[in-house]
């Protein structure tokens, strides 16, 4: 047996002499594969220490098996449902196995059929089939079946937009223009120092260490200063159909800024939330933009954005927002729901982060009045309030983030529509 | 302090964290037992107050061992975490020198950055022996650092040793026990988890919790005890802002005790929901009628297993 990564079972097994051998061994380097292939990040390191593992505890409990696995493989809280699933999947009947992957094979079944057995974890039972065929991109159609199950409003479409289709001589070269866009947020100063020419700390352990080489003499004293950070960066980005053309366009400039530095994180929401930092992480635009469109399902769908929020506040906020994150909040603020319950959500969310700052396409019309419902309630809760419907407006953008929040601002249209 | 010998089996684990009042289910008894027996640090991530620094001190106490504690927060730097070289020591001994007239300054500086000179803050702490025993360190809530300062960490967690650019390296004759704990307000780099053996502490089901709040409230009556676990755990499948932990369980216990309540009723848990919940909206939440609701319910039907 070979792992994938080139390294041969039989060499890993013997590399440790007292490590169980034989068939166990090569089931649990097998399983090791199967979690590999079903996306955990598992390496050959981890298939000795799995085995170190199972050699510590023994086998006389099922539980403590999977217990001390578990320990080895599993490294992040959202991979241990897929482990569970594998680990029973795996570790039960070898025959239910065999059942299984033939229940499988004819993997063929029209779009209106229901899947032979749907309760199967579709990732784990792929990764238990021979290793696919590399030139399909499985992952997408896989998603967006499944997906379908969840279908939240009569207005969301479930589509496979190309972005290729959107073609227009200028707008390919806008988009070009916008990948070349970055966003320098102010930086803040952090509780780490750096060794500086002139700084407002004395630098000890420098002085000392001179102080030693010239002694007797007078020397000069060093310094450090702080070391300066930029904040944490979340943009939450509203891809309902309202919004449709604008976030096409800006998803080219988030790929821009999530690769231009760290701590960038980008959430898309329209009937629900994705995070789809780690797609927009692949160097290549293209590559990352339909990575994007096959993660995401509610494209020029309808929009809940207090739902969306709600479920921000309560899943990522505490992850993401933790160390002074600016929050860049990109909508119309034309909610499906009229706003209900979105005022409370908006005020958690400000109060979450260091600078909320709301970026509006509507706000393009000279007479921009804060009418809709939704509108009326986001906005008493931003620091910022600005528009982003062509290139100008995002390089005036940074301008603008580099400047100390304007409060109260927002709140002034508020106020000359109540009036 | 004496010596323990390292449990040797999953049950040993149990048995010996029993002894000192942690309740711990099999799962979390076999992740600490691979930790002691693998050498590995034992990575401990859930949400707040559902006991993960108390392993540590646990094991620390049920092992014989000294606990090093070192709580991260943004900025920790070597100076606080590792070592500090003691510079007003150093700057007499430097003046000492001048005055005595006879200055070798190669000796000199191979004097002032000696041990003697060095201070020993948590981690270096750690990888000397106390006694001959290897200490527990426990690294608390490593997400409040920054990136930085964990990848500082990959050399100590690999090698149990750091290097002093004076001294040199410094390595632990004997490994400490190492549990790092987060709360997970940022995802702690893949890096640093590959080292280690990873726990997801859960909140635990009705069952242990009603273990847990015997063994750590034993002055509330049995009929309370159920009502507070059938109470949270019911308070923990509504839709909160942050479910109450383990640690706020055992503080409404108590306080429930001090008021001299025997059971629950929907006046006393709205006057004590300070103590269970921390958000202003979670209170709302849990209106007068809600309250009444669920007490009635847990009164009704007890503990939900």
């Amino acid at each position: 047996m070979t792992l994938r990564s080139g390294l041969d079972t039989s060499r890993l097994v013997g590399a440790l002499p007292t490590l169980p051998k034989g068939r166990l061994a090569e089931n649990i380097v097998h399983f090791v594969r199967v979690l590999r292939a079903a996306g955990l990040p598992v390496g050959p390191a981890r298939t000795l220490a799995a085995l170190e593992a199972v050699e510590a505890v023994g086998l006389d409990h099922r539980e403590d098996f999977r217990a001390a696995l578990a320990a080895v493989l599993v490294s992040r809280h959202e991979h241990q449902p897929v482990f569970e699933q594998a680990f029973d999947l795996f570790w039960r009947n070898p025959k239910l196995l065999e059942k299984l992957v033939a229940s499988l094979l004819p993997k063929v079944y029209g779009r209106g059929e229901q899947p032979p057995e749907p309760e199967l974890p579709a990732r784990i039972a792929e990764a238990m089939l021979p290793p696919p065929d590399r030139s399909l991109p499985r992952d997408e159609e896989q998603e967006i079946d499944l997906d379908a199950a969840f279908t939240v409003s009569p207005r969301e479409i479930l589509q496979h937009k190309d972005f290729e289709s959107m073609n227009a001589a200028e707008l390919a070269a806008v988009r070009t223009m916008l990948r070349s866009l970055r966003l320098p947020l102010p930086e803040l100063p952090t509780r780490r120092t750096r060794p500086a020419a002139r700084g407002h700390r004395v630098d000890l352990r420098a002085t000392l260490r001179r102080a030693t080489g010239a002694a007797g003499t007078l020397t000069p004293l060093r310094w450090r200063e702080r070391v300066r950070r930029t904040p944490p960066l979340v943009v939450l980005c509203d891809i309902s159909g309202s919004m449709d053309r604008y976030a096409r366009m800006l998803l080219h400039f988030l790929h821009a800024i999530t690769n231009d530095r760290d701590r960038v994180h980008v959430l898309l929401f329209g009937t629900r939330l994705t995070n789809i930092t780690r797609h927009l992480k692949h160097r290549d635009v293209d590559v990352a933009l339909a990575r994007v469109t096959g993660a995401v399902s509610d494209w020029a769908g309808g929009t809940r954005i207090g739902s969306c929020l709600a479920e921000f506040n309560r899943r990522w906020s505490r992850r993401l927002l933790g160390q002074n994150a600016v929050v860049l909040l990109i909508s119309d603020g034309l909610d499906a729901e009229a706003g209900e319950g979105l005022s409370a959500e908006m005020e958690r969310l400000a109060k979450s982060c260091r600078r909320l700052v709301w970026l509006n396409p509507l706000l393009r019309y000279e007479g921009f009045e804060a009418r809709p419902a939704g509108i009326r309630a986001m906005l008493p809760h931003v620091d910022d309030f600005l528009p982003v419907h062509n290139l100008e407006s995002l390089t005036q953008l940074a301008q603008t983030l580099e400047q100390a929040p304007a409060r109260g601002m927002p709140g002034r249209l508020l106020h000359r529509t109540a009036a | 302090m004496t010596t323990i010998p390292v449990p040797i089996s999953v049950d040993a684990v149990l048995a010996l964290l029993d002894r000192h009042d942690y309740v711990a289910d099999r799962r979390l008894a076999t992740s600490v037992f691979l930790a002691l027996k693998m050498g590995r640090p034992l990575f401990l991530e859930g949400e707040a107050g559902v006991g993960k620094t108390e392993i540590a001190k646990v094991l620390a106490a049920a092992l014989g061992k000294k606990l090093v504690r070192l709580q991260c927060y943004e900025g920790l730097d070597i100076a606080s975490a590792v070592y500090e070289w003691n510079y007003p020591r150093q700057m007499i001994e430097i003046r000492l020198a001048e005055s005595s007239g006879h200055i070798d300054r190669e000796q000199l500086a191979h004097d002032i950055f000696t041990t003697r000179f060095l201070l020993k803050r948590p981690i270096l702490e750690a990888l000397s022996p106390h006694d001959g025993v290897a200490p527990v360190l426990l690294i608390d809530e490593l997400d409040r650092t920054d990136e930085p300062f964990e990848a500082y960490l990959l050399e100590v967690l690999a090698e149990y040793q750091v290097t002093i650019p004076e001294l040199g390296p410094v390595r632990a004759a004997m490994p400490p026990v190492v549990v790092i704990t987060s709360n997970r307000t940022r995802e702690i780099h893949d890096a640093i988890k590959r080292r280690c053996l990873y726990h997801w502490v859960g909140y635990p089901d009705a069952l242990r919790e009603l273990a847990i709040v015997r063994r750590k409230c034993p002055q509330a009556p049995e009929s309370l005890a159920r009502e507070i676990v059938a109470f949270t755990q019911r308070l923990r499948a509504m839709d909160l802002f942050k479910a109450p932990g383990i640690a706020e369980t055992l503080d409404w216990a108590e306080a429930l005790v001090s008021l001299d309540r025997v059971a629950l009723d929907p006046q006393t848990v709205a006057d004590t929901a300070g103590v269970l919940l921390k958000y202003q909206d979670d209170i709302g939440a849990l209106g007068p009628d809600v309250a009444a609701r669920l007490v009635a319910e847990v009164q009704a039907e007890g503990i939900r297993l």
